[in-house]
């Protein structure tokens, strides 16, 4: 019980940590690795709390794929975080609306909070028993909330769809290899066989 | 076990006990690892200089089987240069996060019944976060260099690992309906078969015979191993994203590549081949121990790395990114579906 203890406290203590340091720190690069670290640590709190799943899908979806995308723009753009600070002021007003209307929302949707039968009966402990913790997930999910599976994916294949239409471009003029085309080449195509005169020339 | 048994006879809890039997067992395995990788990294030169009628590494030790550890004192003994402009935390930690990365992911790995670090339930699962993991010591590398052939390196390997892990990650989401879990231990016992036949329950002479051909090359590419070893590409990038490092942090690159090598090997013998399991089930085959299956077919796989390292000449980018997303990736999406669909109406496991 005391590792637990210590290991949770390490944890928060880093998440925490990290998280500040995500908006604090100078060299916007170095704010996405703590954002890197926090991911992590998260992970290790779900891990504790015995939903292995989600800390499994939490390393693999954001550190290994969104993050790198964060890094990549990040890295590449060269962003100057203190002249965009700078222009901040002005919109102090619009933003501030925003997030008091996000927090009047998340406050609501949690005094409206109602758990699936399904799910009270696995929310005492997050493997219930003689399931693993994936399977309880997978229950949940393509039972009681098939449709809003299927809607979430809808909206990501849609989204998916919008970005490649997009950024598609076929620029005229690029020579492109076309291996279908290359192995469809045949000798008596490609090749012509000249019987040259001497002296003549082709 | 023994020792767990010992420490708490000395009056430790269990909780500590466990804690520090557990530390002396991964500090055994990474030795134990660390050695092999050694020879590994020596048969790995044999093979190659084999193909192309050379001897090989030959003067240190008999055979030549030192070499590793010359190189090992020679890189360890050779001066730390940091470029004066590079960013140096991250410099530093950028060879760690790849070596430390490759260790982790063997924590999960089964090598014979039982014999395994940590048997999580979502062992595939944990094994392929570590994997995804491993494009930031390169990232991290080549940005901290400041310097423009590591940086391009870095950018190449980032595109080129997140391709690949794509159809990675599918090719195992067959394997694993194909199991009906996410641990390896299950994993393997589930191509466990009575006959005498024994190969004929691996997943390889399964529906998913296709998708072993796929794996193994992008665990290629996702290795940066020859013939997609574009990040590195000596000709284009001078020796891409550890140009600017030397010393002891350049072989924690080289340890680390070499050791997340033989962990895709491990992990396509988990789940094509059967792990642990002999090949027929009968006499001969089945007194030797698990462990030994295990590394005939590591070595297998790893024969098959070093052969096609000295065999395929290096892909273009564009030849590279058609391969993962035009190729493979529809070929694995489909194969899902099929493995789905063939284990709904055949195979029903418990």
């Amino acid at each position: 019980m005391l590792l637990q203890t210590i290991a949770f406290y390490a944890f928060s203590a880093i998440l925490l940590a990290s998280a500040f340091m995500v908006i604090s720190a100078r060299n916007p690069v170095h704010s996405v690795f703590f954002l890197i670290l926090a991911f992590f640590n998260a992970a290790g709190l779900f891990v504790l709390l015995g939903a292995e799943f989600l800390a499994m899908i939490l390393v693999i979806v954001y550190v290994g794929a969104v993050a790198v995308l964060f890094l990549f723009v990040v890295m590449m753009l060269d962003v100057d975080f203190a002249e965009l600070k700078s222009g901040a002021q002005q919109y102090i007003l619009v933003g501030g609306g925003v997030g008091i209307v996000l927090l009047l929302e998340l406050i609501g949707s949690a005094m409206m909070w109602k758990f699936s039968p399904a799910a009270t009966v696995a929310a005492a402990h997050p493997t219930p028993t003689g399931i693993s913790n994936t399977e309880a997930i997978g229950r949940i999910l393509y039972t009681d909330y098939i449709y809003y599976f299927q809607i979430a994916g809808l909206v990501l294949l849609v989204a998916m769809i919008g970005a490649i239409v997009l950024t598609l471009r076929h620029r005229p003029g690029v020579r492109r290899q076309d291996i279908g085309k290359q192995n469809a080449r045949v000798a008596s195509e490609a090749m012509a066989l000249v019987d040259v005169k001497p002296g003549q020339g082709a | 076990m023994a020792l767990l048994n010992w420490l708490q006879s000395l009056g430790l809890d269990y909780g500590w006990a466990w804690f520090i039997g557990q530390a002396a067992m991964i500090l055994f395995f990474d030795v134990v690892l660390l050695v092999s990788i050694a020879f590994i990294l020596l048969a790995d030169r044999k093979i190659w200089a084999a193909v192309q009628l050379r001897r090989g590494p030959n003067v240190v030790g008999p055979l030549g089987l030192f070499q590793t550890f010359a190189d090992l004192f020679k890189f360890m003994f050779k001066e730390v240069i940091i470029p004066s402009s590079a960013n140096k935390v991250i410099f530093f930690l950028a060879p760690l996060v790849t070596a430390t990365l490759a260790f982790a992911g063997w924590a999960v790995i089964p090598m014979a019944p039982g014999w395994v670090v940590a048997d999580i339930n979502v062992g595939i699962l944990y094994l392929f976060a570590m994997s995804s993991l491993g494009v930031y010591g390169i990232i991290m590398a080549g940005w901290a260099s400041n310097s423009k052939y590591p940086f391009l390196s870095a950018l190449r390997a980032a595109a080129q690992m997140v391709s690949y892990e794509v159809s990675i990650g599918f090719v195992i989401i067959t394997v694993l309906l194909f199991a009906g879990s996410l641990n390896l231990s299950a994993i393997v016992r589930a191509q466990e078969t009575t006959s005498i036949f024994a190969f004929s329950g691996w997943n390889v002479f399964s529906i998913l015979f296709p998708m072993l051909p796929i794996f193994f090359v992008s665990a290629l590419a996702e290795t940066n191993r020859p013939p997609f070893d574009l990040v590195e590409a000596e000709s284009e990038l001078v020796a891409g994203f550890f140009v600017e490092y030397s010393a002891t942090q350049f072989m924690l690159f080289f340890l680390g590549e070499y050791v997340s090598i033989m962990l895709m090997c491990s992990l396509m013998t988990v789940l094509f081949l059967g792990g642990w399991l002999p090949p027929l089930n009968i006499a001969p085959f089945t007194m030797v121990p698990g462990i030994v299956w295990f590394l005939i077919k590591i070595l297998f796989f790893f024969f098959m790395f070093a052969m096609v390292k000295a065999m395929v000449p290096r892909y273009r980018y564009d030849q590279l990114m058609r391969l993962g997303w035009k190729v493979f990736l529809p070929t694995s999406l489909l194969w899902v579906v099929v493995t789905a669909g063939y284990v709904l109406l055949f195979h029903h496991h418990a």
